[in-house]
Formats: structure tokens, sequence, C-alpha cells
């Protein structure tokens, strides 16, 4: 087993997707069982990934024997590792608690957990794949099944889902021919083969153009500003389960493509990438933070803070320094975290009260375990320590700092204070005593569960942030250091 | 240095209590015992630090590491263990206090309050003790956080707006206070306090102001300086024993904590003094302390009277910091205590009268003090040292502010603080006046004895403080000591 832990998370969730799918006949029955273990099986193998990296270092792995650059490689190293487990272990709590599953699809659910299943293999896939061309291909697996998601709910979700589809093939589109100029270039698709060819060809026309499409189709996906118009509505109008999971993991598996190509693979220093990257990561925590405020639906409101939060991944991807790294492969995990308890939290609330709209989700002391869980995820969310998020910010201002980047230090802490805006507004909404005394129903179990394991991992990865970042992000970054 | 594990075992009375609390939600009077204890326990552990921090040994505390190299330490010097006596014995007292003030009140929610409560002094002690900028930041926070329930306590429209108001000031200070603290790392390359400074002094001047601009912004939001300290005035809708310990002893006090420290163990007094720094902040200061002693001249409500008097005793603290020479500082750290131990009594005081008699203004106190004897008594005992006459506690401290301030010339700063103190007369006397003269409308009695000993309390330890200062907890050792390391390192 060892010998193929770089794969295995990949494949434990499409195995699952399949087993899934064979069970409908059973009409939903055992679906969200099979989903939670299989997915929770890639969580362990992604686990036992980084104990091995720390053990043994980075590995190379040849799928069925093909040696590279002929063969499909993938690659077990520090900055994969720590992703593959982050997309898996949050995946697995959001798929187990995501509220109103059977609500929404009654004796179908197993249409769901096989579709979430395939975009979790496909997540896993991107970060697994040590092949520009295979990241395309796991970008599409992915993204066909969140399209489908996003649509399954029906009624506005339905044009999200097309918007989400047309944009999405453009993003893709985009990365593709850029991977097609490099191919023209270089003869070679897999990243290591690549990395080591491209250092004599940079001056190429087709090197600077092949860069630009691969970032611009990356930036899509990510969701940034602004290029996210996809975001808003398909976070708004997909049901609540599928929010949950595709907010917290869909834009990380992108940001973790973006940056294993440009910072490793592509590493394009005669191009102003890292500064243009850095200043759309501003705009976007500007802009997303700005319109974040601005919105009166719960959900949107957070489809905004995902635009404002993924700028800092961005900021800190084109700073480039270890402490810049380092803080935004943490954001990736504590925004995955975070934004999978809010959206965990406005759905359940949703689904048992009037609807999202800031307004309506007044439950007040009701609110209970889910208003608590979701102030933790607030505080991180404005960076407030010992929340996991104040660390990530803390990295990333230190790398702003180092780089002598006023502008982006400024940036960075006005985002805070936009979070605090916006989060402040969605927790008050919460907790504002609701107009009647009628009470509501009881939070399913597994959505407390859920929350309450988020807001704890908020707190502990916050706590333990200093071994994190030093053991296994430092690492992860050092490659990419010039 | 001596590594020794009692600063961090100075945060666990208040963090179990924190635990506790919420589960003996049915059980109040366990519950309130617990808060009694935790308190109890957490005045022992600073107590026993006291003879260490005396001795120059400094315990120190490390646990994870926060970032590389950055660890969260705690780190019982001078400075810090005079805030953490100040705070904790005070708590023991607001405790009492809050049990008494609480159930008179019959307010709801008393689970959450004592929580909370217990919460913010957790942080306090830890901002006390905090060895470097991070572990001072991670707990400057959680006790902005922790305060805020406590502010929208009881809910209506009115506290929430105030709370709303008070997160958006704390919380866009701490952003400011983050980059601050991110800079730093940046010039100096390490953060932990150090006596006399840490930033280099070659550094660029522009790059130095740039950074005192940001610390003046991150902790000044705290210590209510002008313009900064809109937030206090309007966050007195809170219940009072919060607006006693809360607004008068740890919120604030970390604020002019945290300023002292930049100033004394970030820059250090001869490298502000050289950036021009110093002069600026003591100007900020005088601008607050005259500015705080006028606004409260025209108050009628009196927790807002005693919030805007909180404003401008704040900057004595802020003043003697930016001065910098050894009288100046061992007054500003000094007035620490003092004003704490008089402003609590104040605020103990107008909670009293609350309960007692619902009132709330001070055109509503004709009589008062003939049927409330002990509290008015206690009041004008607290408002007279508290401007500053001897023998008080307020009068030890100013006597070094206003000799430090003469030493180095600061003509302005001694008007100031002149002034000052008869501004506070003028606010001050026409209250005592009026509440023992004329006849109150009905008839009223004291307090409840759980509200009224630790008011009598903490007023004779004011004058304590004034008489003999150094053997009250050795307080006046400990300013001498904190300012002796910091002006001559």
């Amino acid at each position: 087993m060892r010998a193929h832990l770089a794969v295995l998370p990949p494949l434990l969730a499409l195995a699952g997707a399949l087993l899934v799918a064979l069970s409908t006949p059973l009409r939903g029955r055992g679906a969200r069982p099979l989903a939670v273990g299989t997915a929770a099986a890639a969580a362990v193998a992604a686990l036992a990934g980084i104990a091995d990296v720390l053990a043994r270092g980075p590995q190379r792995y040849a799928l069925g024997g093909w040696p590279p650059p002929w063969g499909i490689e993938a690659v077990l190293d520090p900055l994969s590792a720590f992703t593959m487990t982050v997309v898996a272990v949050v995946a697995t709590v959001a798929l187990a608690a995501g509220p109103g599953v059977a609500t929404v699809y009654g004796r179908s659910s197993s249409t769901f957990y096989a579709l979430a299943l395939v975009a979790v293999a496909g997540f896993l896939g991107i970060v697994a794949s040590g092949d520009l061309f295979n990241v395309f291909v796991f970008l599409e697996i992915a993204a066909i099944a969140s399209y489908a998601l996003v649509a399954s709910g029906g009624g506005p979700g339905l044009l999200a889902g097309f918007r989400y589809l047309v944009l999405g093939t453009v993003g893709a589109s985009f990365y593709l021919l850029g991977v097609g100029l490099l191919y023209v270039l270089t003869g070679s698709l897999n990243m290591a083969d690549l990395a080591a060819r491209l250092p004599a060809l940079s001056d190429s026309p087709l090197f600077a153009a092949g860069v630009a499409f691969v970032v611009v189709g990356l930036a899509i996906k990510m969701g940034l500003f602004p290029l996210h118009g996809w975001l808003p509505d398909a976070y708004t109008h997909a049901p609540p389960p599928v929010a949950s999971l595709l907010a917290a993991v869909a834009t990380k598996a992108a940001a973790y493509a973006l940056a294993r190509t440009v910072l490793y693979v592509l590493r394009p220093d005669e191009l102003p990438v890292g500064t243009v990257l850095a200043w759309v990561g501003a705009a976007s925590i500007l802009a997303g933070g700005v319109l974040a405020v601005r919105q009166t639906d719960a959900r949107r409101l957070l489809a905004y803070s995902s635009v404002s939060q993924m700028g800092y991944i961005a900021l800190g991807l084109g700073l480039a320094n270890a402490p810049a790294l380092a803080g935004a492969y943490l954001h990736v995990l504590n925004h995955a975290m975070m934004k999978a308890a809010l959206f965990l939290g406005v759905g359940a609330l949703a689904m048992q009260g009037r609807g999202p709209a800031l307004s309506a989700l007044r439950f007040g002391r009701r609110a209970s375990v889910v208003g608590i869980t979701m102030v933790v995820a607030a505080l991180s969310m404005v960076g407030v320590p010992p929340a996991g998020g104040f660390f990530s910010k803390w990295y990333l201002l230190q790398g702003a700092v180092d780089a002598t980047q006023p502008g982006l230090v400024a940036v960075i802490l006005i985002g805070s204070v936009l979070a605090l805006a916006y989060c402040y507004r969605l927790t008050e909404a919460v907790w504002f005593p609701p107009a009647d005394e009628a009470p509501a129903p009881q939070t399913p179990r597994a959505v407390r569960l859920g929350l309450v394991t988020l807001a704890a991992g908020i707190v502990l990865v916050g706590l333990v942030s200093g071994v994190l970042v030093e053991r296994l992000l430092l690492p992860a970054a050092a490659p990419a250091l010039r | 240095v001596t590594p020794s594990v009692l600063p961090g075992l100075a945060l666990l009375p208040a963090g179990l209590a924190v635990g506790l609390i919420p589960l003996l939600r049915a059980r109040p009077v366990l519950r309130d015992a617990v808060s009694v204890v935790a308190a109890l326990g957490q005045t022992t552990i600073v107590l026993l630090l006291l003879p260490q921090a005396l001795a120059g040994a400094a315990p120190v505390w490390q646990w994870l590491p926060l970032a590389p190299a950055v660890p969260l330490e705690l780190r019982a010097d001078p400075f810090g263990t005079l805030f953490a006596l100040v705070a904790s014995t005070l708590w023991v007292l607001t405790t009492i206090y809050s049990i008494g003030y609480m159930r008179a009140q019959q307010e709801r929610h008393q689970t959450r309050y004592f929580a909370c409560f217990a919460l913010c002094l957790f942080a306090t002690v830890g901002i006390a003790f905090a060895g470097n900028l991070l572990t001072f930041f991670v707990f400057f926070e959680l006790l902005t956080v922790a305060a805020y329930p406590l502010v929208i306590h009881s809910g209506t429209a009115e506290a929430r707006a105030a709370g709303r108001m008070y997160l958006a000031y704390t919380l866009t200070g701490g952003a400011a206070l983050l980059g601050a603290v991110a800079w730093t790392q940046a010039l100096a390359g390490r953060l932990d306090f150090a006596p006399g400074g840490i930033l280099p002094a070659a550094a660029a001047p522009a790059a130095l102001w740039g950074l005192l601009a940001l610390f003046v912004v991150g902790c000044g939001v705290k210590a209510a300086l002008v313009p900064l300290h809109a937030w206090l005035p309007v966050a007195m809708i809170a219940p009072t024993p919060v607006s006693a310990l809360l607004h008068a002893v740890a919120v604030v006090k970390a604020g002019v904590f945290g300023l002292v420290r930049v100033t004394g163990f970030v820059f250090g007094p001869e490298l502000l003094t050289d950036l021009g720094g110093a002069g600026a902040l003591a100007a900020l200061a005088v601008v607050t302390i005259v500015g705080g002693s006028l606004a409260a001249l025209a108050q009628d409500n009196l927790k807002r009277l005693l919030a805007f008097s909180t404003v401008s005793q704040l900057s004595y603290i802020v003043l003697g910091a930016a001065l910098g020479t050894p009288e100046a500082v061992t007054g500003g750290v000094l007035h620490i205590a003092a004003h704490a131990v008089l402003k609590i009594t104040l605020f103990f005081c107008a909670g009293s009268l609350y309960v007692a008699a619902h009132v709330e203004r001070v055109s509503d106190m004709r009589g008062v003090g003939r049927r409330m004897p002990l509290t008015m008594g206690a009041f004008t005992v607290a408002a007279v040292l508290l401007a500053g006459l001897p023998p008080g506690a307020a009068f030890a401290s100013k006597w070094r502010l206003l000799s430090g301030a003469a030493d180095s010339e600061a003509w302005v700063a001694v008007a100031a603080l002149l002034a000052s103190t008869l501004l506070n007369l003028a606010y001050f006397m026409p209250i005592v006046v009026r509440a023992f003269t004329g006849e109150p409308a009905t008839a009223i009695v004291e307090a409840p004895a759980t509200m009224l000993v630790p008011l009598l309390v903490t007023a004779a330890a004011g004058l304590a403080l004034g008489l003999a200062p150094d053997h009250v907890l050795s307080i006046l050792s400990l300013a001498g000591r904190t300012a002796a390391s910091v002006t001559s390192p």
C-alpha cells in the first residue's frame, strides 16, 4: 500500500463514486455511509501520504509502470500531500454533514453522493498529478461533476450551472491552450521534464503565451476578480450540501494547480506573473470584500467572501517568498474549513427557517451550536487569534513586508476589516432574536457534529500552525523559491 | 530569566472557570462560587510571582511555537506583574460586586456574563505576561472578542449598536496593530519585549514613523486616545460591573499597557525621543487629557461622565511613557494602579446608586448622599483622590509625572496636568455637593453588602496606595523597577 499512496486518495474516491452509483437500486439507502466511508478512507490515505513524505521525502509514482516522460506520473511531495489531505478531510466532513440531502434529492440521493465523489476524485487527481495534461483531465472530471451538482437542485440552479459550465469551459480551454503551446515548445507534458527543459527556452514568445493562457485559465477556475463571474450564482443557487462541498474545496484545487504549474514547473522569472498575480489577488480581496458587505442573501455574501479569500491565496502565490507561500498554503486549509463551516451553518438554518436571506436567518439563542460554530468560523475569517485564519494572514503579512510592498500590506489589513464587516452582518443576523417564538426544528445531529468538528479544527490548526508551517509548509514552499 | 511554569499557570484558574461556568448553568450558587475561587486562585498565583519579579528574576514560560522562532511566551517582569496584580485583585472584588449586582437586578444570561468575564480576565493576564508582540496580539484580540458579549449584555437595539461600534473600533485597531507587529518583525528581526527597545536606531525614520502610527492606532483605540475614543462612552450601556472592571481596568488598561510596552520595550525612550515620536505622542496625550476632562464637564449621565474622565486619566499614563524620564515613567506606570482602584470605586458607586435608587443622572442625585452615606462617602473620597489631591493614590503618581515633566521642561504637559486637576474637581464637586444637599424624593437604603463592601475596600485601597505606595503589593517598587529597566537598560 505504502508505494501507492500518491494515487490512492483519488482512486479511492473514484471507486467510491462507482460503488455509490451501483447502489442506486437501493433508492438512496446506504449511499451516505458508503460515500462518507470512502471519502474518509481517501482522507486517511492522504494523511498517511503526509507521514510518508515526512519520513521518506518526495516520491514520484509511474502509473502502470510506464516510466516518465512517456507514462503518466503522480507526485507525492509536501505540497501535494498537504493539499490532498485538506481536500479529502474537508470533503469528508462536508459530505457527512451536508444539510438537506434528503429534502433536495429524496430517494435519488445516491446521484448526489456519486457525483460529489466524482468531483472529489477530480480535485484529488488534480493535486496528485505530475503531468500538465493530466491536470486538465482531472480539472474537467471535477468540473463536469460540479456543473451537474450545481444544477441538480433545479430552479435557478439550472441557469447558474449552465453559466458555470460556460465559464468553466472557457477556463479549462485556456489552460489546455496554454499546455498545448508549451507542448509545441518542449515536446513534453511531464512536469519534472518540463521544469528541466524550460529554462533554456524561456525567451520564446510561445513560452510567454503558454504561461499567460495557463494563468488566466486557472484564475477563472479559482474565481479571482474580475474572472469570478460564475462563482456567486453557482454558490448561491446550488443545493446546500453542494454549496458546502464546492465552496470548501473546488477553488482550492484550482489554486493548487496554479501554484504547482507556475511556481514549480514554468517558473517564469522573466515575466511579471508574480506581480500581476499579487495585485489581482489584492483586487480580489478588496472587490470581493466590498461586494460581500453589500449582499442581503447569506449564501451570496459567503460567495463573494470566497472571491475575497481566494485573493489572499493568489496574493501569497504572487509574492512567492517563503512566508507568503506558507501563508497561502495555510490559507488553503483555513479557508476550506471556515467556508465549509459557514456554508453548512447557513444551509442548515435556511432549510429550517425561512430561507437564506439575512433578514430571515434570525434564530437568536435557538441557533446555539450552529450559531457558536459560525462565530468561530467568522472570527477565523476576520483573523482573530487563536483561530487559524489569523495565522495565514500573519504569514502573508510577513511575506508582503519582506517584499517591501506596503500597498499589499495595506490591502491585507483592509481585507480583514471588510471581512469583519460582512462576517458581522452574517453572525448578527443569525444571533438576532427571531420575530416569533415558534420553536424551530432541531438542527440535524450530523450537521451539528460536522460544524463542531470544523470549529475545533479551526482553533486546533491555529494552535499547531507554527509546527505545521515549520515541518510541512516551509519545506513545501522551498522548491518554489528563487 | 528563569524558566518557570507559574506565568503559564496564572492563566489556568480563569481558563478553567470559562469551561466550568457554562456547565453549572443550573446551579447558580456553585457557578458564582467558581468565579470567586478562580479570581482568588489567579490572585494567589500572581502573588507567588511577585517576589521573583521584584528580584529581577523574570520567570518565563514558553509553549507552542506561534510561528517559527516565535513561541507563545509568558514572562513575569515587573511591569507585567504590576498589571496582572491590579487586574487579578480587582477581579476578586468585582466578582463579589457582580454577584450582588446581577442578583439585585435579576439580570438574564448570568451564566454567559460570568463566563465571558472569566475569559476577559484570562486574556488580561495573557496580555500582562506576554513576552513578545505576537503573544501580546493573540491575547489582545481575545480580550476584544470576549468583552463583546458583555457590552451587548442587555440585548436591546441600543446595546447592539454600541456593540457594533465597539467591535468596529477595536478590531480595526487590531488590524493596524497586526500590521505593526509584522513590520516590527521585518525591521528588528525579533518580536520579544526588551527593556529599552528592540528596533534598530539605523532604520529609516519614515519607516519608524509609520510603525509608530500603526502602533498608536492599534493600541490607542483601547486606550481611548482622542480621536479614537468614541466607542468608550457608548459602551457604557454595559452592566455597571463591566464598565467598572473592563472599561476602567482591563480593556482600556490593556491599551495603555500596550502603548507603554511599545514605547518602552519596542522603540525604547531613546529612539522615540531621537525620532521626535515622543513629542508627538505627548501632544496627543495632552490633547486627550484636556479634551476628556472638558467633555466630562458637559455630561449629565453619571457613567458617561466617568467614561470621559477615564479617557482623560488614561492619557496620564501615555504621557508618562512618552516623556520617557525615570520619574515620568514611574508616575505613568503607578497611575495604572492608582486610576484602576479609584475609577473602579467610582463605577461601583454608580452601580450601587442605580441598583438602590435607580439614579443614572447627576441631576437626579439630589440628596442621595444622606440616604446612602457610605456609598457617597466612598464616591467623594475616590473623586477627590482621583483629582490628585494628597494623600491619595493619584497624587503619588501625578506628583512623579509632574516632576518628570518639569525635569524635561515639558511645560505644556505640566500645565495640562494642573488644568486637569482643576477640571476633575470641577466635574466631581458638583456631584458631591448635590448628593449631600436637599432631600431625596423617595425612601432609599444602601445597596446590599456584597456591593457595598467591595467599594469600601477599593476606596480604602486608593487611600492606602497614596499613603504607602510601596506597602500595597509593592506597587511602587514594581513601577520603579519598570521605569529603571526601560530608561537605563
